[in-house]
């Protein structure tokens, strides 16, 4: 079934991509802009900022929270993140009883329109595994404590629904802005490995 | 398939290894191979499906030892191959067999600045019924497919409850196979953390899947 295919490519993986784009150009399967672009886009555009954004607003607007939780696809849109057509996002949001997490056990599935493209740590074995089985051992290892009396909820992306963390905002910031806000919100909160620190607190 | 990409449950992978201010790709290629499997996807030739299940095919020793670029890389070769858009002779050349025909690339960069993620058909289809319904009691069948599967090995054969229909969605088992799309409904499904792991998990802990239909039963 598997094919240990041998070939004459060096395994240099600069050369051998290289020679695959040159090839996939001259054949005419790529167009090398539309690579240029999409570095870009992940690069320079979409990243964890976006989230970032849309937790703050969720802080500070009530009404915006409850569009969130309801519908998040259409309340991340009106912030101007969107995904072209139909990513199909859900936010789940941490309380004083209830820690969530979210990992892939299966790949790497991720809400790239709010969050960019993961780290290697989202992606790699050890948290893969072991984010189901022991997700407070986990935390743990991220410098993240969760009470003994407090849920948590692992949200294991095995389909085309998309989890971000809601978290809880900290204290000590009331009198922040928005924008001050969505300084302190982390890549890492909105996967649900750390919690959002305080002002002047360390992450 | 019983594959080593189903890895939710081991316990021998380590610890968790972070990286301070890591960018988001770590060398040019990364970005390159990026966008090569972008705009490959984009011919509508293959689908996601039988994209992530190349990956599943990988041998599990180069699964693990490769990066996750490298296995991208590996598998788009591997697909050019398989669907006839590329030679293995090219593949090795670096260069277009004489007369090989020149196409018109799917993604220009036009499309790829409009276009972020992944292009999924609306969930809401009245045609499609659900089996089942927020509340119920389910277990996810026992059931071994030596294809594509999104059902972890983790959660067979254990019970949990429906908190939410999310809709419809296309099969991944028999649309990875391009055995059409079997349109069902996903449901978010609940595991207590002591049914999957056993008495001594969290009492509160909880693991939610996001289920089709055709892996589920009433429990």
């Amino acid at each position: 079934m598997h094919d240990h295919d041998h070939q004459a490519v060096p395994s240099d993986p600069t050369l051998r991509v290289k020679a695959l784009e040159s090839l996939l150009v001259e054949k005419g399967l790529v167009d090398p802009a539309a690579l240029d672009v999409l570095v870009d886009t992940f690069e320079h555009k979409v990243g964890p900022r976006n989230g970032a954004r849309v937790v703050a607003r969720a802080w500070v607007d009530p009404a915006y929270k409850k569009r969130l939780l309801a519908d998040a696809p259409s309340a991340i849109a009106e912030l101007g993140y969107t995904s072209g057509q139909g990513e199909h996002m859900l936010v789940v949001e941490n309380g004083p009883k209830v820690h969530n997490l979210v990992v892939c056990t299966l790949c790497s599935c991720y809400p790239w329109p709010v969050l960019g493209l993961p780290p290697v740590w989202y992606k790699s074995a050890a948290y893969r595994s072991r984010a189901v089985i022991d997700p407070r051992g986990v935390l743990r290892e991220f410098g993240t404590q969760v009470d003994e009396d407090v849920e948590v909820h692992v949200w294991d992306s095995t389909a085309e629904l998309r989890y971000i963390v809601l978290p809880e905002r900290p204290v000590g910031t009331e009198n922040l802005n928005e924008e001050e806000l969505a300084a302190l919100v982390t890549r890492d909160a909105m996967v649900g490995v750390s919690k959002v620190p305080a002002p002047g607190e360390k992450a | 398939m019983n594959g080593v990409h189903d890895m939710g449950g081991l316990q021998d992978m380590g610890p968790v290894q972070r990286e301070e201010e890591e960018p988001v790709f770590h060398a040019a290629w990364e970005g390159r191979i990026y966008g090569i499997s972008s705009s490959l996807r984009a011919m509508g030739k293959w689908n996601l499906d039988t994209w992530r299940h190349q990956i599943e095919l990988l041998p599990p020793v180069d699964y693990l030892r490769m990066t996750y670029y490298e296995r991208w890389l590996k598998i788009n070769e591997q697909l050019l191959v398989k669907h006839g858009l590329v030679t293995p002779r090219e593949l090795a050349t670096g260069t277009p067999d004489p007369g090989s025909a020149k196409a018109v690339p799917a993604l220009t960069a036009a499309v790829a600045a409009r276009r972020l993620g992944r292009r999924i058909p609306s969930s809401h289809d009245p045609e499609v019924t659900p089996n089942f319904k927020a509340g119920e009691r389910v277990r996810a069948r026992n059931t071994n497919p030596t294809g594509h599967t999104r059902l972890p090995r983790y959660a067979r054969g254990k019970a949990g409850t429906i908190v939410r229909d999310h809709g419809v969605y296309t099969f991944p088992d028999t649309n990875a196979h391009f055995q059409g799309e079997k349109r069902q409904h996903v449901y978010s499904v609940s595991f207590s953390a002591r049914e999957l792991w056993g008495e001594d998990a969290s009492p509160r802990d909880s693991v939610h899947l996001d289920l089709w239909d055709d892996y589920l039963e009433h429990a």
